[in-house]
């Protein structure tokens, strides 16, 4: 399928503030098998000088893949769920997410290529606090698989 | 300079954890129907499970679960996980590229499931120094 290049910089509207939760920190960490005290004891964390458990790095997907929906069920868009495969993520991060944490997720298209059939789209979501300082950068890159 | 090879054992129960702790249930990673439906070999590992996997890996060599700055990966082969108690494997492997005045450290990483690469341009940047 083909995707409109013309989409490349939309940013679409602030997610509503998601509350990141000790106990959803844990359940992440154990079902990653990341034992570490950090993700599981305050105290462990408070000694490394955060205010509570630290997710691990690929914890903000909880928040992002949610948060990018916004793009991929943008009707004007018309990305056809059913075949999308996940090409590249990345985390760029300014500070660890913790405990407490209030965060907000602004999603923009930052590149829409199709090539041999297939859609490609890049999209960028900031991570913020509700005070608007940044937490992390996040990357996915989804293919669109065209029709075999 | 090479890390030491890190590996991690994924079995179906592992998916299934996984999809409830990050809220996906896409049902190629817990239906053989589906997966199969769609042209894959059989029910495969969210490709975040895996990069989460190599999370570890990064933060163990670190030393620290906070120390990871910068974190990227591209998918390039489904990880099959058969339905029994053995699953599979993913073996983690990295050198250290470079190391900054500021205390980073760049890693260059592989994983590979049945000797085969899952991941391309696999980098890491994590803090060494405080």
């Amino acid at each position: 399928m083909s995707l409109d290049p013309s989409f490349v910089g939309r940013t679409y509207p602030p997610t509503a503030p998601y509350q990141v939760g000790r106990e959803k920190i844990r359940e992440f960490a154990t079902a990653i098998g990341a034992t570490d005290p950090a993700h599981h004891d305050p105290e462990a964390a408070r000694s490394l000088g955060h205010p509570d458990v630290v997710a691990p790095p690929t914890f903000p997907v909880v928040l992002t893949m949610a948060a990018t929906q916004q793009i991929v069920d943008d009707p004007a868009l018309g990305v056809d769920y059913s075949r999308v495969v996940h090409g590249d993520q990345r985390f760029a991060y300014t500070r660890p997410v913790v405990a407490g944490d209030e965060l907000v997720c602004v999603n923009t298209i930052e590149e829409i290529t199709n090539r041999g059939g297939h859609g490609f789209l890049t999209t960028r979501t900031d991570v913020t606090d509700v005070a608007g300082e940044p937490v992390v950068a996040v990357w996915s890159k989804i293919v669109v698989r065209g029709e075999a | 300079m090479e890390l030491p090879t890190q590996t991690f054992r994924v079995t179906r129960a592992d998916l299934v954890r996984y999809a409830g702790a990050s809220g996906d249930f896409n049902p190629i990673h817990w239906s053989d129907r589906t997966a199969t439906r769609v042209g894959l070999p059989g029910v495969i590992a969210h490709g975040m499970f895996t990069m989460a996997l190599v999370g570890r890996a990064v933060t163990a060599w670190a030393g620290a679960s906070d120390a990871v700055v910068d974190f990227g990966v591209r998918f390039t082969r489904p990880v099959v996980v058969p339905d029994d108690d053995e699953g599979t494997e993913i073996e983690v492997n990295a050198v250290v590229k470079e190391v900054t005045e500021a205390g980073l450290t760049r890693l260059d990483v592989t994983a590979t499931c049945r000797g085969e690469k899952v991941l391309s341009q696999a980098r890491a940047t994590v803090r060494t120094s405080r």
